[in-house]
């Protein structure tokens, strides 16, 4: 029978050492790819420069996380406490305010809430730098075309794959097989989407 | 040899971290056969041991829900005993393993590796373990929501001003924080599970637990980036959590804890009873699951050196403690600490503590004792004795306050040793269920350091002998 046209997500290399890998994700950079990727078991040193990506704006992305984890904190410590300014007070819901006098000490004891306004500012910025990672990453992701491919799962063992991707504006099925076998790569095979 | 040395391979300059001659390949097989692998007898034998005390704990909780607190040997002065003791001491252990994946990664250290997953999976049971004393302690835990600042038709808020408070903040965040950590550690290493497992279930399990990690350069970036950022701010974090513990005793008047070294002194004190802890786990994993090319003799001493020198801050804080209380010319101050604490009753603890934290840990200078691994076991059992006893000497400055009409003697029941008994259970039933589903070393940071891992540049190519300290081959 013939099997309908299947369609292809990309070509994948398959590399034994972590110089082969930096080195063949250059040559395919140079010689003018863009939409590209490689894999390792662990992170290989400069291998994301040599695919063509600069930098994460995951740093920014927890900062904004961290302000907001103090912000609240700030927020909750100080007009739940009612150390908020007095002009405030009148939009203040009655629910969120509960003053008390302890040993007559100023409402707004702002020294007395940096435990927690310290604590909340490392709970969010945490949280949103794991979550921002997977979600720049794009995981949870557990079907991959790439899994299709019996050997890419020695990418979690002993193995790098450079994987150049079918939406390629370059991207040609049989003249990019044949770069990347002249890149003396172990395999080269087609990955169906 | 180079005479330039070049910044990426400085790590190498040191004495290997790694036995052995491994592969990329056989150190991932090495590290997830112990998964695969038919459960060992004696892991068993270990398990049923710790399940079997975990059942007292049940018992004990399941009495105190029952009766109430009053079965415990709290009384008026003595509001606070074996209950917050086994918490600070149990939250002091875990200290170092975030003192490991955290600190010590910001510093370079490539020894951490090997121990940074246990000993985070140690953190969080023993943070479980902390956590259940104040829970208990509550008489009414089904209402510890209570402590949660969330709107309520009560309109009540908590009272964010109290050390207590700060608590609920600190301890519930540094829970958080190192789950989250560990987590992300073990994704690549679930990732290498569901590659190398041949059981279809076990690669759906595992599978899903990885979220289908594939590795891609710029996932690792990004993760690299995420768990840098981690550490940075687990490290100020973990200051803080046994400061902020600190501060329940230090923010009171008593004598005995209204101290400025308390905050110092208990973070010192809780990296050097969890170092102790990580080395009483540490022998048997590298003993009995033959891994010792990863946890070397090397480790064992590092590990060592910082329980000595955590030792040495803690012996000066006892120093200070003492001479504050003379200096201080404050007549409540000089009783307890001169007559009370080591004269009074439980004086004997006192000393104990002095000989359990001060005077024996000084054997570890001596490397003899630093690489025999059954000393150094039998130390740090004797310091993790001895940094409960602190806890416990701290504690009972409430025996003696201001008036003597108020003081007042405490003495634990069957029930507090019981609950004390049973958090072994839980803490040691954890650690064996963790060793038998999870990889207890971390297997991508592994590879990094192989000689193997590292990338040659044209350029460098007169100088790679500085890549291989220890005959890797290319």
């Amino acid at each position: 029978m013939e099997a309908p046209k299947v369609k292809t997500y990309g070509l994948v290399a398959e590399f034994e050492t972590p110089t082969e890998i930096v080195n063949a994700a250059n040559k395919a950079r140079e010689e003018g790819y863009t939409v590209m990727e490689a894999y390792s078991p662990f992170p290989v040193e400069d291998l994301h420069e040599a695919v063509g990506f600069k930098r994460t704006k995951l740093p920014y992305i927890v900062f904004c996380g961290g302000l907001t984890g103090f912000l609240t904190a700030m927020t909750l410590t100080t007009v739940t406490s009612g150390g908020a300014p007095s002009f405030m007070t009148p939009y203040i819901p009655d629910w969120f305010y509960y003053p008390l006098n302890i040993g007559g000490r100023s409402l707004n004891a702002w020294q007395a809430f940096i435990p927690p306004e310290f604590e909340l500012t490392v709970l969010f910025s945490s949280f949103t730098a794991v979550l921002a990672m997977l979600a720049l990453n794009g995981y949870p992701k557990l079907y991959h075309p790439l899994f299709n491919v019996p050997r890419f799962s020695l990418v979690t063992s002993d193995r790098f794959f450079l994987c150049i991707e079918a939406i390629d504006p370059k991207f040609d099925i049989q003249g990019t097989k044949q770069f990347l076998e002249s890149l003396d790569a172990f395999e080269v095979s087609e990955v169906p989407e | 040899m180079a005479t330039e040395v070049d910044p990426k391979v400085r790590v190498d300059k040191q004495p290997p971290m790694l036995g052995g001659d491994y592969t990329f390949d056989s150190l991932t097989k090495k590290i997830t056969n112990v998964i695969f692998a038919a459960t060992p007898k004696g892991w068993i034998i270990g398990f049923s041991i710790a399940f079997m005390i975990l059942q007292v704990l049940l018992v004990s909780v399941t009495y105190l829900l029952y009766e109430g607190i009053g079965i415990w040997g709290v009384n008026v002065p003595v509001g606070w005993g074996f209950d917050i003791v086994n918490f600070v001491w149990w939250i002091g252990i875990g200290h170092a393993g975030t003192l490991i994946s955290a600190i010590l990664l910001l510093f370079h250290q490539t020894w951490r590796t090997s121990i940074n997953r246990f000993a985070e999976a140690m953190t969080l049971f023993a943070v479980a373990c902390a956590g259940l004393y104040p829970l208990a302690h509550m008489g009414r835990p089904w209402f510890a929501y209570w402590l949660l600042p969330y709107p309520n038709t009560m309109q009540l808020w908590p009272q964010f001003r109290s050390p207590l408070e700060w608590d609920v903040f600190a301890v519930s965040t540094y829970f958080l924080v190192s789950l989250t950590f560990w987590y992300i550690g073990l994704i690549p290493d679930f990732a290498s599970i569901r590659d190398q497992t041949p059981n279809k279930f076990l690669k759906m399990i595992y599978g899903a637990l990885s979220l289908g990690w594939r590795g891609g350069s710029m996932h690792w970036h990004r993760y690299e980036t995420a768990y840098l950022m981690l550490a940075g701010l687990s490290t100020p974090l973990v200051l803080s959590v046994h400061t902020i513990v600190s501060f329940d005793f230090a923010v009171a008047n008593l004598p005995g804890w209204h101290a400025t070294i308390f905050p110092p002194y208990f973070v010192a004190g809780a990296v050097y009873s969890g170092f102790a802890m990580v080395i009483n786990l540490a022998v048997p994993i590298r003993h009995f699951y033959g891994m010792k090319d990863f946890i070397t003799d090397k480790h064992m001493d590092n590990m060592a050196k910082i329980m000595l020198t955590t030792g040495l801050m803690v012996f000066y804080g006892y120093g200070v403690e003492a001479f504050m209380a003379y200096y201080s010319a404050n007549e409540y101050e000089r009783d307890l600490m001169m007559k009370n604490r080591a004269f009074g009753p439980y004086g004997y603890f006192y000393f104990a503590l002095l000989f359990c934290n001060g005077l024996m840990p000084q054997v570890l200078w001596f490397k003899r004792v630093r690489s025999n691994e059954f000393i150094l076991f039998g130390v740090s059992i004797v310091v993790n004795i001895g940094m409960w006893l602190e806890r416990f000497v701290i504690l009972m400055s409430l025996q003696r306050d201001f008036l003597p009409s108020s003081w007042g003697q405490y003495s634990p029941t069957f029930w507090d040793l019981s609950t004390f008994f049973g958090t072994f259970g839980l803490f040691l039933s954890l650690l064996f269920v963790f060793c038998r589903v999870l990889p207890m070393i971390s297997i991508a940071e592994m590879k990094h350091l192989l000689p193997q891992s590292h990338v040659h540049h044209p350029k460098d190519a007169h100088n790679t002998d500085s890549h291989t300290p220890h005959g890797g081959s290319h």
